[in-house]
């Protein structure tokens, strides 16, 4: 250690200096090979952030193809849910002879099966974190909002093939298969995807383990579930019961779709569908449709914004 | 009034590829780089040495803009790395220590996700993506998952993928680590070949002194300081002396005559007498006319050059290997000792 101290800056001398000039002198030729990347100005701005949110989008369809399993057991929890819960409690609970309890219960477990997508989705960003990947998306040229929205959209897009699926299985369930309620369901649980997926990222972008993002997220996520309404009506439930349903955002992703699916119950009588759809109410006020998902679009928004803060200060 | 960079011809922009004038970062109370100044010419393969916890990966970290910097500039292909973080960006390409490959996509997507982030232009990507994993020799593997690939190859294909979007300046991060010999060569092979085809300036830092020979230049750091700079030969020759071996039939005697004749020490180590001068090459021929004039018979002779492993012994005051062995805790109790002074 004395002799590093006793030498210390001895050879940053000026004749130094003069052995760079040469090897720059010796890479001119060299310098030519590579003038194509001088030569053609590479896309940036907007255009080019836009480009790296598709990438960054396609890359999560291609990890999403690569492994059917994920799509299988995305539905088998629900599936499980809907058939074995709804036939087995079924014949405690009785609406009538048009209207049976998995009927109910489909919307709940549609948002399910969106909601365990989605939030595996987010969580393959621990993932990439843990296996470097992440590493290789953050120094890219691109501002880190844009690889945030790739991976919500992404985690997103990969939910609503999720949701597909739970809809071509709905007539099991005794939900009619009516293009324009398929199609609203299909975009209700798109949105619902978009805000868990983002919700996810917001909890992602502080871990570092995938198995303490696994603990975490089903801490949360069970709450969030049985309390949002998937399960049961809205309405007649106790005060303090009715006053956490109103502040779970999940319950305002059920609603809608539940409303949905009843419009298209013709033979469901006025008083059994005004029992098991309430709605929402806000101190007495009706919350419109409109309210109800813009509440949801709301949260995805404020999720997105908090999770690209969050990736714009890690590293 | 200074030119705008738009307004100077290409060349004098790229002349230096890297620029660092007082370099500085503190974590907290740990000074970990203190005012670095060097700089790298386009072209150079440049080997960035020092201990564990010398402020290497800090400095690097800086060029690449992942660290901001306590105080000073630095500039990587005329960018500056506070200001123009986006452009230093695309002129790199960075090959980690870790792995930052996606296990699960083939070879081709990994370097295609790559080409769209970096922005290649789209007509150049299938011809950047033949010719990258040409060089690396990886063409025949570029539809298989990289989970299968083995640790050369996924290294491999991290500097194919480093490559892609020719930048100025490729940073490596101990490219050869945890690669057994033979591919440590090969990953040599084409990191040359790739100098000589692609012009490519390396930064590259690495704890086998006998890849450190490779280089143009090397700079040493010792806490965060760059304690010598030049080329390997140039480093040799300010460390100093060749050593001399030579075996004699008369050991005492050699000694005796070559304190007589050129006032030289000489030890007897293993059977050789043993002695340092300045030029080997040319005492050599001196010693064998006096010692025949002497009829001292000389059975054999060795001249040794210092290794760099001498170098960075002689500069930092440990060799590389022990260096990596105590690791960080010795930086630590380093930096906490002259914390309290």
């Amino acid at each position: 250690m004395d002799a590093a101290d006793g030498r210390e800056g001895l050879p940053v001398s000026t004749d130094l200096r003069s052995t760079t000039d040469q090897v720059a002198e010796d890479a001119a030729p060299m310098r030519q090979a590579s003038s194509w990347a001088a030569a053609y100005p590479r896309s940036s701005g907007p255009v080019h952030e836009a480009k790296a949110v598709w990438v960054v989008l396609r890359r999560e369809g291609i990890r999403f193809t690569n492994d059917p399993l994920r799509v299988i057991v995305g539905v088998l929890q629900p599936v499980l849910f809907l058939f074995v819960l709804g036939s087995g409690l079924g014949s405690l609970v009785k609406f009538g002879p048009d209207l049976n309890l998995r009927t109910f219960l489909y919307p709940g477990a549609a948002a399910m099966s969106v909601l365990f997508t989605a939030l595996f989705s987010a969580g393959s960003i621990v993932w990439d974190r843990e296996f470097g990947f992440l590493r290789e998306m953050l120094v890219a040229p691109v501002s880190r909002t844009s690889i945030v929205v790739g991976k919500c959209l992404g985690g997103a897009m990969v939910s609503s093939v999720q949701g597909i699926l739970m809809i071509c299985i709905s007539g099991l369930a005794g939900v009619p298969y009516n293009p324009a309620l398929m199609f609203t369901v299909l975009a209700e649980l798109l949105l619902l995807a978009l805000t868990v997926t983002s919700f996810g990222m917001v909890v992602a972008a502080r871990i570092k383990q995938f198995q303490s993002f696994m603990a975490v997220t089903q801490m949360l996520v069970m709450p969030l579930f049985f309390l949002s309404g998937a399960m049961y009506p809205l309405s007649g439930l106790p005060g303090w019961l009715r006053a956490l349903t109103k502040i779970d955002p999940l319950t305002y992703a059920v609603d809608p779709i539940r409303k949905a699916v009843f419009e298209h119950l013709p033979k469901v009588p006025p008083v059994i569908k005004h029992q098991l759809v309430p709605g929402i109410t806000w101190d007495g006020w009706h919350v419109p449709l409109g309210l109800e998902l813009g509440v949801v679009a709301i949260m995805a928004f404020g999720f997105i914004t908090a999770a690209a803060v969050q990736f714009r200060r890690t590293d | 009034m200074p030119l705008a960079r738009s307004q100077l011809p290409c060349t004098l922009v790229f002349m230096v590829a890297v620029e660092v004038r007082g370099l500085t970062k503190d974590f907290g109370e740990v000074k970990a780089v203190r005012g670095v100044d060097f700089e790298v010419a386009t072209g150079e393969t440049f080997g960035f040495l020092g201990p564990n916890g010398a402020g290497k990966t800090t400095t690097i970290g800086m060029l690449c803009t992942l660290v901001k910097p306590t105080a000073g500039r630095a500039s990587v292909a005329g960018y500056d790395v506070t200001g123009d973080r986006a452009d230093v960006r695309r002129s790199i390409g960075l090959v980690f220590q870790d792995p930052t490959l996606d296990n699960y996509l083939t070879a081709e997507q990994n370097l295609r996700f790559h080409a769209e982030l970096y922005g290649v232009p789209r007509a150049m990507v299938r011809e950047r993506l033949g010719s990258v994993l040409e060089l690396v020799g990886l063409a025949d593997k570029r539809k298989t998952e990289v989970r299968t690939f083995s640790g050369g190859m996924k290294r491999r294909l991290e500097i194919a993928r480093g490559l892609l979007h020719a930048p100025v300046v490729l940073f490596l991060d101990e490219p050869t680590i945890g690669l057994d010999p033979q591919t440590r060569r090969s990953i040599w092979e084409y990191i040359r070949t790739l100098k000589d085809t692609e012009g490519t300036t390396i930064f590259m830092t690495t704890h086998y002194m006998d890849e450190a020979e490779y280089c143009d230049r090397i700079g040493i750091i010792d806490k965060g300081q760059i304690v010598a700079m030049g080329t390997p030969e140039q480093l040799k020759a300010s460390v100093g002396k060749d050593r001399v071996q030579i075996q004699t039939g008369n050991s005492a005697g050699a000694i005796t005559a070559l304190k007589e004749h050129f006032d030289i020490d000489a030890a007897v180590h293993e059977d050789s007498v043993t002695f340092s001068v300045s030029s080997g090459g040319e005492f050599v021929p001196k010693l064998f006319a006096r010692f025949s004039e002497l009829v001292i018979p000389i059975r054999s002779v060795g001249v040794s050059r210092p290794s760099l492993d001498d170098v960075f012994m002689s500069y930092t005051g440990t060799t590389i290997r022990d260096a990596e062995a105590s690791g960080p805790s010795e930086w630590m109790r380093r930096m906490a000792g002259r914390g309290f002074r």
